[in-house]
């Protein structure tokens, strides 16, 4: 009984982290783009923080209401779960990244263009390192918020840690509930540290 | 041929009329200074000899080519431009801010970097590793000063460049100005709004009132000047 659950223990946050990882990962490939895209066009940026801000809004259980129906990226399991989280995390990650990037001290941008770098140049080489901060503050919070979110993923299928806490919920067992968000607690304090970590790296740079 | 040739440049942008029919030359060796108020459209034509900002009239020809003909990035390399508030890269030591164009041009010249950087005063050897943050006003803006001239360009634009230093640090870096111009023999246009400033750098100077040309003389023959903009300018002198 005892290794039945330390191996249900294990299963299940491994899977809460490739959960996680995957979401992130995909989040960070959409929003940071996304952010400088935003930065460089001015007309996109309305909707396309708007469109994120509304996502942010739509209760979970909701959105994979909405999200099963739809072909290909819907259905009951991980796959829904992933879209769902990444849908969640962009909002932090695309706001850090346009702000972090319009924040750099205009002075500094005159001069690189004034220098004769192309917006190529501009980007990578002072833009983007200037703002580096700022877009990892974003990830870090879109990274602790989803380890939170997705122990909804049990809910349709989608395992990790949450399977856990649904279960202990339906039989009114403390302990399994624990067993499920004891370890998601820790999972985002380690996150939150590491990232946190990493930044005050970069401003120490 | 002029090193920079504005013909009848004017600039407007949302209705606003910033200069109107100005035509100037900027010859060789030569520091031309545009004196003016705040408004008056200098830091505008500045940034038009670069291709900053292109004329809503007339044309500005850089080495008899007009700027829109250039190839923009090409255009701005080729121009040194120091500006105000300096806009050093506060992530690149003072070596690598100063040896920035010639990095971009793909021919990094870190002896010229040295060189540049003893040359305004700023003895490579201490200064090359520092970040801009431990470096004080006047400092950096020696720096950026250095920064400009590293592509070895023809042409340096400077904005208002020591116009946020205290006095003795001014003249300091005036007097390190014109031992750069002697020394390199440089061609500027340089943007004031500082009378003293304009007769004590500049070869000749054009007074730039509402987008307009007030009066245009050489530096020491401006004090003869008899518009009521002159006049105004001259007081303070």
């Amino acid at each position: 009984m005892r290794s039945d659950l330390l191996n249900d223990l294990l299963e299940l946050t491994g899977e809460h982290l490739v959960l996680v990882s995957i979401a992130m990962a995909l989040a960070i490939l959409i929003g940071v783009p996304g952010g400088i895209f935003i930065t460089r066009h001015e007309g996109a940026k309305k909707w396309m923080l708007g469109f994120a801000s509304v996502m942010q809004t739509i209760p979970s259980l909701a959105l994979f209401g909405f999200l099963i129906p739809i072909p290909f990226i819907g259905g009951i399991g991980k796959r829904t779960v992933i879209v769902a989280l990444v849908l969640y995390a962009l909002l932090p990650i695309l706001r850090n990244t346009f702000v972090g990037i319009m924040n750099v001290d205009p002075a500094v941008c005159e001069s690189a263009v004034a220098m004769g770098m192309t917006d190529g140049q501009l980007l990578r080489q002072v833009q983007l390192p200037l703002a580096a901060q700022t877009i990892l503050a974003g990830i870090r919070v879109a990274t602790v918020t989803t380890i939170g979110t997705a122990t909804i993923a049990a809910a349709i299928g989608g395992g990790g840690l949450g399977v856990f806490i649904f279960r202990g919920v339906a039989t009114v067992d403390t302990a399994q509930i624990l067993a499920g968000a004891v370890p998601a607690a820790c999972m985002a304090l380690l996150a939150d540290g590491g990232l946190g970590w990493i930044e005050r790296k970069l401003s120490a740079a | 041929m002029p090193l920079v040739e504005f013909r009848d440049v004017s600039y407007e942008i949302s209705g606003r009329t910033i200069l109107s029919g100005v035509s100037f030359s900027v010859e060789a060796g030569e520091t031309l200074v545009l004196l003016g108020r705040s408004g008056s459209g200098k830091t505008t034509a500045l940034k038009m000899t670069n291709g900053m900002l292109f004329p809503t009239a007339g044309q500005v020809l850089v080495e008899g080519k007009s700027t829109r003909d250039w190839d923009p990035i090409q255009l701005k390399r080729h121009i040194g431009y120091v500006i105000q508030e300096v806009g050093l890269f506060p992530h690149f030591t003072i070596a690598r801010n100063v040896g920035l164009v010639p990095t971009l041009e793909g021919k990094p010249d870190a002896g010229r970097v040295d060189r540049l950087l003893d040359m305004v005063g700023l003895p490579a050897a201490e200064y090359r590793e520092r970040y801009p943050r431990q470096l004080s006003g006047g400092q950096r803006q020696r720096a950026g000063v250095a920064r400009a001239l590293a592509a070895e360009p023809p042409l340096l634009l400077l904005d208002e460049p020591f116009g946020a230093l205290d006095p003795v640090i001014r003249l300091d870096l005036q007097d390190q100005f014109l031992k750069l111009r002697k020394d390199l023999n440089t061609t500027s246009i340089f943007v004031t709004h500082d009378i003293r400033e304009a007769i004590r750098i500049g070869t000749r100077i054009i007074l730039l009132a509402n987008g307009k040309i007030d009066w245009i003389a050489p530096a020491d023959e401006f004090r003869s000047a008899d518009t009521q903009e002159a006049r105004a300018f001259l007081r303070g002198y």
